[in-house]
């Protein structure tokens, strides 16, 4: 099982100093978080796609591309791409390069974007956003998987006769995950595909997540790629840790309480109950988070929101620590032994480059 | 002879009124009444009534503005409303209109929920002057819902609590047996218009368009 964070790259007020980080400091940031995960022994760092103020991360191949440089080991990834507003074409090229880069540690994640006003500065409608999605990851999945492609869809110019350049390395395409959260047609485009499917729970409850994921398990093999325990599910999850339950709490309260999307509304104590958000000490993390699994089933990926709210950049770094040195080692290993043979990994480079070379070369079996 | 069904009829009435005890609270049971009277004496089946108090949610209400997904509690109450066989709508009201409570809970319905549903309109206020409201402001938004709102709608002022009829209008009893009546007709005559609700999550398969045909449907040509 995989284990890592994902950003959203909010530049927030910290609300117990009033020091809003200039667009520099979030960005500077940002990387500092992703080689502190490599560090730490997390798996995956994912950074969100936004086209609008206070966000900063509007390039993620250009911040990716530097954190491939300075790692060894981290699965860069996307939380999430784009997949209606930007171009598929300048996505397979993008992603591709940035796998070279980054040697194959590279998978993304599919996403529709919710912002109304970002729609219409790309050229495209966000009551066609279902359709965008559909027409555009199509096209993309082509662009991976044929050297030379035509094309002719809804939402874009036709190809004739294109290939997107540089080919996927070693021709694998980059894995995919396709995000959502209340949409099932993207549950069911996932299925279809055969890809990933992550539900960003963080905001909701445990019981919505579970029939989307139901949902996507089951249509997952009815098109026939597996059993429905054997589809690639990914979860988010929100954490803030102290070694004694209430000092997390009484840290973490003003940041509860101001943080953007839901500050000033429910308690701490409300939103925790009814949402993954786990505010205490470590064991009560790996507790919550180990019983995800018994309302989604086993599953492949977790990934952790850090470093939102206005935190300042050491006390997430103090969390990275403590996630990875407390929490996610434990976790690991429950996970695995509770694990029932035949629920696989989420596909990573290099096993699929060797059951590719295996497949067609059957003396590798030997 | 009618035949038995099992599922008991559920009539819910959703009153919006904020002190305690409350006059729209009051012509919410009231009505609530009438119409289980109703139903009890022309079928067979038993009959459920359910009254969601806006008051006690109020707090619910707001989170579920803000976070995008409701409390227990309201949950229930949202799923007690969608699961109605006939609804029941009362508001008081403020500043010439429904209460804001009552309006950001009916934002909260999923807009397909109600299609079909057979509603009763009601309102409470301090002077009769206010009455249209229900017409002007209460029957577009149920119409919006595509819910079947009932011909009478029950508005009472607080002299209606303490006065009979008089040559030109009938008295608030009457009026609460006759839209009590229209209700219980409805819930058990109750023919769906053309529409229907759209699925939801919980409808599974049910929800989905298969892939291929959402493929399909983008081809050109």
């Amino acid at each position: 099982m995989q284990f890592g964070i994902f950003t959203v790259g909010d530049v927030t007020t910290d609300p117990t100093t009033g020091t809003t980080p200039s667009e520099n400091e979030r960005i500077k940031a940002t990387l500092a978080i992703a080689l502190k995960a490599e560090e730490v022994g997390l798996d995956v760092f994912a950074t969100g796609e936004h086209h609008n103020p206070p966000f900063v991360p509007s390039s993620p191949t250009t911040t990716l591309g530097y954190i491939a440089a300075r790692t060894e080991k981290l699965i860069l990834s996307t939380s999430t791409t784009l997949i209606t507003t930007n171009d598929p074409v300048k996505i397979a090229e993008d992603y591709a390069t940035l796998q070279h880069l980054a040697d194959g540690r590279v998978d993304l994640m599919m996403g529709r974007g919710n912002t109304g006003p970002v729609y219409p500065w790309f050229g495209k409608d966000i009551r066609q956003g279902i359709p965008l999605a559909i027409e555009n990851y199509a096209l993309l999945h082509k662009l991976w998987r044929e050297d030379v492609v035509d094309w002719e869809g809804k939402f874009r110019t036709p190809l004739q006769s294109f290939t997107a350049t540089p080919r996927p390395l070693d021709g694998v395409p980059p894995f995919v995950w396709h995000g959502s959260i209340r949409s099932p047609e993207i549950a069911e485009q996932a299925a279809y595909y055969g890809d990933g499917f992550f539900h960003n729970n963080i905001f909701w409850p445990m019981e919505h997540t579970k029939k989307m994921v139901d949902l996507y398990r089951r249509r997952y093999a009815h098109y026939g790629h597996g059993t429905a325990e054997q589809a690639i599910v990914g979860l988010g999850g929100q954490v803030f840790m102290r070694k004694n339950s209430q000092d997390a709490v009484r840290e973490f309260r003003p940041y509860f309480d101001n943080a953007p999307v839901y500050g000033h509304g429910p308690s701490l104590e409300d939103f925790t109950q009814q949402t993954p958000l786990t505010v205490g000490s470590p064991q009560e993390v790996i507790e919550r988070t180990l019983s995800f699994r018994e309302d989604v089933g086993d599953y492949q990926r977790q990934l952790f929101l850090m470093d939102h709210a206005g935190l300042p950049l050491k006390t997430v770094l103090e969390q990275l620590d403590i996630l990875g040195e407390e929490v996610v080692p434990v976790l690991r290993k429950e996970f695995a032994r509770l694990r029932p043979a035949g629920v696989p990994d989420a596909p990573v480079h290099p096993a699929v480059t060797a059951a590719r070379a295996a497949a067609a070369d059957p003396k590798e079996l030997r | 002879m009618t035949v038995p069904a099992t599922a008991p009829l559920k009539i819910v009435a959703v009153a919006a009124g904020l002190s305690s005890p409350s006059s729209t609270r009051l012509l919410a049971d009231r009505l609530a009444e009438a119409a289980r009277e109703r139903l009890a004496a022309e079928q067979d089946r038993r009959v459920e009534v359910e009254v969601v108090e806006l008051r006690d949610l109020a707090v619910d209400i707001a989170n579920h503005l803000v976070t995008g997904f409701p409390p227990a509690a309201l949950k229930k109450a949202l799923d007690a409303v969608t699961g109605a066989d006939g609804l029941i709508a009362v508001t008081p009201v403020f500043t010439a209109s429904y209460s804001g409570l009552f309006k950001s809970f009916f934002d909260l319905v999923d807009n397909t929920a109600l299609t079909g549903r057979p509603v009763v309109i009601a309102a409470t206020g301090g002077t009769p002057r206010h009455s249209l409201v229900l017409e002007h402001a209460m029957r577009p938004l149920f119409a919006y819902l595509r819910a079947v709102v009932l011909p009478t709608s029950v508005y009472a002022a607080s002299e209606d609590w303490g006065s009979n009829g008089d040559e030109y209008t009938e008295g608030l009893p009457s009026r609460i047996r006759r839209a009590g009546g229209e209700l219980a007709s409805a819930v058990t005559g109750r023919t769906v218009s053309g529409a229907s609700r759209t699925p939801t999550l919980d409808d599974g398969e049910d929800a989905l368009v298969p892939f291929e045909e959402q493929l399909a449907g983008l081809r050109v040509g």
